[in-house]
């Protein structure tokens, strides 16, 4: 059990160090809309992911309403769904319900994709192990941002804003390269949020509804138009 | 923005995280057959990353042209193979050199 956790901490590794200087990020990010550095960390803490918490401190920082909060989060974080069901299908079957709520926890896109490289079952000391590291990374790269925001200079901090979303691309561009599918969607997206941004009239709508309309818009078109074949591309999701 | 205003949207926030995450890896223990929902959910993270980083990159720094020149580069790096790591920090590198070279 022990030796599961270190070969955890040690796949993971890679993941806390990728998350430090993005969590970086994130700290000016809500440091610089008036969030405290703890209150900072605790976003972090609790929510454990990259796009959902942007958008939502981004909505918190505009005071949007709590339901719009809530939708907004919701829809980012939806993907997760997906990635929890495949793992569902790989971890250890005597995992208690227990240990299943606190896996669940740790479900980022980058701990799901090395759970599910992994030969065999996913074990709970395992899990933990893979989950530790990404964690500590995300909450002292945020805490360090927070708390260095009002010291660094202007231009230091005007090129970390940045940085999350080179992170989104490195993401996007490597699956978009393989699948035509991922990269019609991408551009179809990229192309309506840029629509709701600039286009009169439409430009009223509110960040946090825009992520909203343009990802369904975006899946649903390419689902409809571009259908996986079963078995097909949804292997790598499932395997 | 008053305290417990806050609080509560970092708890809506966390919720609405953890469900998703949660749910299927406690409760569902069969697998989506319908080809329309798996096809929604397989292209849904990229339609939200591309949503999410268009046009809000351009001005993520204090000029648009720094911004632009960050975006050019993550997208080749990234192109050619690079990490997340490494594609998060050359665009800080490039955001950096070019405000200060304009």
């Amino acid at each position: 059990m022990r030796q599961q956790f270190q070969n955890g901490l040690r796949a993971g590794m890679p993941i806390a160090l990728g998350y430090f200087p993005v969590s970086i990020g994130f700290g000016m990010l809500a440091q610089g809309g008036g969030l405290s550095i703890l209150q900072a960390v605790l976003i972090s803490m609790t929510n454990l992911t990259s796009a959902g918490q942007v958008a939502g401190t981004k909505l918190m920082i505009s005071c949007a309403p709590l339901v719009e909060i809530a939708a907004a989060t919701f829809i980012i974080n939806i993907r997760y769904m997906l990635m929890s069901l495949a793992l569902s299908q790989k971890v250890d079957p005597s995992m208690t319900l227990a240990q299943r709520l606190i896996c669940g926890f740790g479900i980022t896109d980058e701990i799901y994709a090395i759970a599910s490289m992994q030969q065999g079952t996913l074990t709970f000391a395992f899990m933990m192990g893979l989950i530790v590291g990404p964690f500590c990374g995300w909450a002292a790269g945020t805490w360090v941002g927070a708390a260095a925001s009002a010291l660094l200079p202007a231009s230091v901090k005007s090129a970390f804003g940045v940085s999350l979303y080179a992170m989104f691309i490195a993401i996007v561009v490597p699956s978009a390269k393989k699948s035509k599918g991922i990269l019609c969607t991408s551009l179809l997206a990229a192309g309506i949020s840029c629509a709701l941004y600039y286009l009169p009239g439409l430009c009223k709508i509110s960040a946090g509804w825009s992520v909203i309309i343009t990802a369904v818009l975006a899946s649903a078109a390419a689902a409809w138009l571009m259908p996986l074949r079963t078995g097909g591309e949804t292997e790598e999701n499932e395997s | 923005m008053t305290a417990v205003y806050i609080t509560l949207a970092i708890l809506t926030m966390a919720l609405v995280t953890y469900i998703p995450r949660v749910l299927p890896l406690v409760a569902v223990r069969r697998k989506i057959k319908s080809p329309f929902v798996n096809s929604f959910l397989y292209y849904m993270p990229y339609a939200v990353l591309a949503g999410m980083t268009f046009p809000a990159i351009l001005y993520s720094t204090s000029s648009t042209l720094s911004a632009a020149l960050a975006l050019l580069a993550a997208l080749l790096l990234s192109y050619f193979g690079r990490g997340l790591v490494s594609v998060a920090l050359a665009a800080v590198v490039v955001a950096f050199i070019a405000e200060r070279v304009i």
